[in-house]
């Protein structure tokens, strides 16, 4: 369409991305309860999901902290958990890296699992946008998505303070956890690469600090990428 | 408790790690290749932490001072039984929960 506008662009991006309304008021109330009812203050929890913006990250920390590991194992373990937004930035340069630097800042900052997920699609559907197009639809995709995860964290520390203990909310990120990964089973490396970090963890449970977390991750990682090749190398012999 | 010292170093420094990994190659690696085995393994970070984290407190709960208890044990297994199902987060965390909150009134 050459009468396609920014503006039609943004809001595009604003119609595709709502679906996930959904899901992120949920997910962000659940991770407000489970940070009040951890000790955190409305304060300290908004502040949270404003810096971080990384659900799964977020209740890592949260874990981890609860459970007294060494801060460093703390912050390790949840980058690591967030290294995916390595790999979304490394699939969102090729559409959007000649942006203006500051564009780039302000996109990096708003790239969560949605905003990637919906942008590169409809990049891939519509390879003659220009990069101003597609910057006004990455912004229009993260408009309903971002605000809401600020704002019903909020909702749910808010709600929290009234909160009565001894709910069994110490299973809520575990099952939270759980529920997040099984949609991460795409492929057969995923499984072995879940199965193997399972695996190594439990064995590893008594090395101090949580750093048997490291350990099984790692492995997990490395049993995944193996898993792929050895795929790959069968595939080329059937071919 | 969480140490509030601690807490603070956590969000400021997670803040600042995890916008350098959103911006480490939209913002600094521009349109260069990345070497093919650091992406095959990045592909597998969040499938292998999330499970590596979640399967001893599975197994060995806090709440219960690390005795194994069939309530949490059951609403894993169904959180996660629903989420390979139905692809749905919410389904199966409002499943899990469903199952946790049964199973602990009925054996309560």
């Amino acid at each position: 369409m050459a009468t396609t506008t920014a503006k039609s662009t943004y809001l595009k991006g604003i119609v595709d991305s709502s679906p996930f309304i959904l899901v992120i008021i949920p997910f962000a109330s659940l991770f407000g309860l489970v940070a009040t009812e951890a000790g955190l203050s409305v304060i300290e929890t908004l502040t949270f999901s404003i810096v971080v913006i990384a659900g799964a990250a977020q209740f890592t920390a949260l874990q981890l902290m609860q459970e007294q590991a060494p801060t460093l194992v703390v912050i390790i373990s949840s980058l690591a958990v967030n290294l995916r937004m390595a790999m979304y930035s490394a699939a969102l340069t090729p559409y959007i890296g000649a942006a203006p630097l500051w564009q780039r800042a302000l996109a990096a900052y708003l790239t969560v699992d949605q905003s990637y997920v919906v942008s590169v699609a409809e990049y891939e559907r519509r390879p003659e946008m220009s990069i101003p197009m597609r910057m006004a639809y990455f912004f229009g995709v993260v408009t309903p998505i971002v605000p809401l995860w600020y704002g019903f964290t909020f909702v749910g520390a808010y709600l929290g303070a009234w909160f009565p203990d001894g709910w069994a909310l110490d299973f809520a990120i575990p099952i939270t956890f759980l529920a997040m990964i099984a949609p991460m089973f795409r492929t057969l490396a995923h499984v072995v690469a879940a199965l193997v970090a399972v695996v190594v963890s439990l064995l590893a449970a008594g090395i101090p600090y949580s750093l048997g977390l490291m350990v099984a991750g790692i492995v997990g990682m490395m049993a995944g990428a193996q898993t792929e090749l050895w795929q790959e190398r069968k595939r080329g012999r059937a071919e | 408790m969480i140490d509030k010292t601690t807490l603070w170093i956590v969000i400021i420094a997670l803040g600042i790690g995890s916008f350098f990994l959103r911006f480490v190659f939209t913002g600094l690696v521009g349109s260069r290749a990345m070497p093919d085995w650091l992406l095959r393994h990045l592909r597998y970070t969040a499938v292998a932490i999330l499970p590596a984290l979640v399967a001893p407190q599975v197994i060995w709960p806090q709440a219960t001072g690390g005795e194994t208890e069939p309530a949490r044990l059951a609403a894993a297994c169904v959180t996660l039984l629903v989420g390979l199902l139905s692809k749905n987060v919410i389904a199966a965390i409002l499943s899990g929960a469903f199952t946790l909150y049964g199973l602990l009134y009925l054996l309560g």
